[in-house]
């Protein structure tokens, strides 16, 4: 069991340093952002993540003070006050500003997240039970991308969250990414980008992505489509505008 | 009059006396939640470790079970405990009023459950069972679940929504009508408050679950497209219809328990309640601004950043009536004499455990920010915090509280306490690590997980099994209580200003206030 212990927080270590993209062990808050969406999501939560803190110690610090000071054998006598209007217009008005103080940089964000405007590439992202498919429109590529199940996984792919034909994105390009579906309602979701859109049949949804940094970026279906929900990950490949550009002409040529 | 009643089977199935359709509503509760606490810890089981686990590969069946855990828990154990059984035994009683006011609809209202239940049973074990999760969005719950399942939960909820609505419709015409004399509004109980709040929520919000239900039953058998796309219709309207119900409804679960917890508070500090008319107020808004939030649920189907923006300011304003409601509980503490029996620590345990799910909501409340955890563990962690361990936790805080008046025997109190630490440590170890889980990216609803989640799943399994004893526990010391119990004076916990049911006998006879009480 020490043994065992100690390999977690080793491979903890590790993971840290090494895997970028994808969950760790142990792991406590977000992935590493690769997008400035996901930067900015980081930010707005640490502040969001300071005051609940702030709010959630301050009742618990209340609580245990009452506890202590007012238990029975410290005061036998209750007082009867039951009305203190300035403490409660001011307990109405704090949590006003401290929303205000979230919203602010909330909302700023949100209109940020919705559309890009300057898309140099655009990909249809199509829900499936239980795969995606992924279209490059303007080129003419289309293929789908499914699990890869545990006996094929090769040494360093992660278990469910590993596909067999992952997304491939330039890095350092507004992509447009439309989302739909062919049966029930799906989810795409990569936490290292910050987005999380619902493949609805019937309607297109529209996001956008910037990546920042080369490398593997996981993600699950995250709306409940069915007996394998849980068996249609989501892996994006980010590589240089160079390298992307000959995957599609390899991709066009197949 | 004579306290003559039906003895026998006529007694319970014939009943229109609130105590007995009360205490038959909690047993009824106990079978609901003993259904949904099974599965949870099938749940957990499954969880535990990453691979095929205890369902062997069976995701179908692992789906069908945390739908039935949701349903069960809601409509079959908190909504009868909290509304069904508190409800009916003490709003009469505190209101002064010999029974509810329409008692045959009383015995209706209750007997609906049963076949709800057995519907509900049905949709488990019919084909591959209903695996849509609670919120059976279409087209899941429509092509994506062709057996007959989906239509038992369907009708389940329409038999047990019209439960629900009947024993409202009582409520609200029991406490508008049948005060005693001199208990105007604004001097009733806050427990009898949470009622009525919550029985007009009822009223508005299950009519559209209704109306959504029969659409979605239209869809599946009689070739309807309401919610179809290749029809014309839209299953996004499907969300709106249901949220507009569910969230209203998650109010429905929380409300009687802050009655609740406003009593036990104010009894164990031997003072009253601080700021009762704020209180009053709290609930109301509440109760009214969510009705105005429900597309929160939904800040990922892609609805306009406008509308986004606007169901944001709205659910955080839901913030500030809930902070009035934790800071009023504290200063009716502050200055208090207090004493900790266990309802106490339950009410207590209920202000920390709901303020770190309210604090979470905030997290939630930023579509910013609830793209990152919605659908996430974070999102169970935070609705856990509320219901499992906030819902819940008033429900044996008032348990604890009433049980000595309900039956009449007080249960050992040294066994209350180990009860809560038992429900506190393990609640809270099963919900809290979920919070790291949700933020590193753990999607709901998945029966196998990347080995990355393992560790915080272990831990919440275990606390999950701590609390699966602590409610054998708790069973034990209820039907030690029933059996060996020491008798309990009329009002136990030495209130110097009593509501209603503590002036009566414990247990109560079986019909009270046959003369109106005088409230000063």
């Amino acid at each position: 069991m020490p043994f065992r212990c100690f390999f977690t927080f080793f491979f903890f270590l590790v993971s840290i340093s090494f895997l970028k993209g994808q969950p760790y062990p142990w792991q406590l808050g977000f992935q590493e952002a690769a997008t400035p969406i996901m930067e900015q999501i980081h930010d707005v939560h640490n502040l969001v993540l300071k005051i609940i803190f702030g709010i959630g110690a301050f009742v618990a610090a209340v609580l245990v003070f009452i506890i202590y000071r007012f238990r029975r054998a410290k005061n036998p006598v209750p007082s009867k006050r039951t009305h203190n209007t300035a403490l409660e217009i001011i307990w109405t008005l704090i949590p006003f500003f401290l929303l205000i103080l979230i919203a602010v940089p909330s909302f700023k964000l949100m209109f940020y997240m919705d559309k890009t405007h300057d898309a140099a590439l655009t990909v249809k992202v199509t829900g499936q039970q239980f795969l995606w498919n992924y279209a490059y429109a303007d080129h003419d590529i289309d293929y789908d991308s499914h699990l890869v199940q545990d006996a094929d996984l090769k040494p360093g792919q992660p278990r469910l969250l590993s596909v067999d034909e992952p997304l491939v994105v330039p890095i350092n390009t507004n992509i447009r990414l439309l989302y739909t579906s062919t049966d029930v309602i799906h989810s795409w979701a990569v936490p290292a980008f910050g987005i999380k859109m619902d493949c609805v049949p019937g309607r297109l949804n529209e996001n956008w992505v910037h990546v920042k940094r080369e490398g593997l970026y996981y993600g699950q279906c995250s709306e409940l489509c069915g007996a394998n929900h849980g068996f249609m990950p989501i892996t994006v490949k980010a590589v240089s505008p160079s390298e992307f550009k000959k995957w599609l002409d390899a991709k066009k040529n197949r | 009059m004579s306290q003559n009643h039906p003895t026998g089977w006529r007694r319970w199935v014939l009943s229109t006396n609130h105590k007995d359709i009360g205490t038959m509503y909690l047993i009824s509760a106990v079978l609901g939640g003993l259904l949904g606490g099974v599965l949870s810890i099938i749940i957990r089981i499954q969880l535990a470790d990453p691979g095929p686990g205890i369902l062997n590969d069976n995701h179908q069946l692992y789906n069908t079970i945390i739908t039935m855990h949701g349903l069960s828990m809601i409509f079959f154990m908190i909504m009868p405990a909290l509304i069904g059984g508190f409800g009916n035994w003490f709003v009469p009683l505190m209101i002064g009023a010999p029974d509810m006011a329409f008692p045959r609809m009383n015995n209706v209202s209750l007997w609906l459950l049963f076949p709800a239940f057995i519907l509900i049973i049905f949709a488990m074990i019919v084909g591959s069972g209903a695996g849509t999760g609670w919120t059976f969005y279409p087209p899941l719950s429509h092509i994506g679940q062709p057996n007959m399942a989906v239509d038992f939960m369907l009708l389940a909820l329409h038999v047990a929504g019209a439960s629900s609505l009947l024993g409202s419709i009582n409520f609200i015409a029991t406490i508008l009508n049948m005060r005693t004399p001199g208990m105007t509004l604004h001097k009733m109980p806050l427990f009898v408050w949470s009622m009525l709040v919550t029985s007009f929520l009822i009223l508005l919000a299950v009519p559209v679950l209704a109306g959504a239900i029969t659409m979605l039953i239209m869809d599946r058998n009689f070739g309807t497209a309401f919610f179809v796309p290749s029809g014309g219709g839209d299953p996004v309207l499907f969300q709106h219809l249901f949220w507009f119900f569910g969230h209203p409804e998650v109010y429905i679960m929380i409300l009687p328990g802050f009655g609740i917890i406003s009593h036990v508070v104010s009894t164990f500090s031997r003072k009253p309640v601080f700021g009762y008319l704020p209180m009053v107020y709290a609930m109301v808004g509440i109760g009214f601004v969510g009705f105005i939030v429900w597309a929160h649920h939904m800040f990922t189907v892609g609805l306009d950043v406008r509308a986004n923006a606007y169901f944001t300011a709205a659910t955080m304003i839901i913030a500030v009536p809930t902070g009035i409601k934790i800071f009023s509980w504290l200063a009716t503490m502050w200055g208090g004499s207090l004493t900790f029996p266990t309802p106490m620590l339950f009410a207590i345990g209920f202000i920390f455990v709901f303020t770190c799910g309210g604090l979470t909501g905030i997290v939630l409340s930023n579509q910013s920010l609830d793209v990152m955890l919605h659908d996430t563990y974070y999102v169970v962690a935070h609705f856990h915090y509320v219901l499992s361990l906030g819902a819940l936790y008033s429900l044996f805080c008032g348990f604890y509280y009433w049980f000595g008046k309900m039956s009449g025997r007080q249960y050992p109190e040294t066994w209350g306490k180990i009860h809560f630490w038992m429900t506190f440590i393990g609640t809270n170890m099963t919900f809290f690590p979920m919070h790291f889980l949700g933020l590193s990216g753990m999607p709901r609803r998945i029966p196998d997980y990347p080995d990355a989640f393992a560790p915080w799943n272990k831990i919440a399994s275990y606390g999950s099994y701590l609390n699966g004893f602590g409610m054998l526990f708790f069973f034990y010391v209820v039907l030690y209580t029933l059996r060996k119990g020491k008798p309990v004076p009329n009002n136990p916990w030495d209130q110097s200003h009593p509501t209603l049911e503590w002036t009566v006998s414990s247990p109560p006879p079986f019909h009270t206030f046959e003369t109106q009480p005088k409230i000063d």
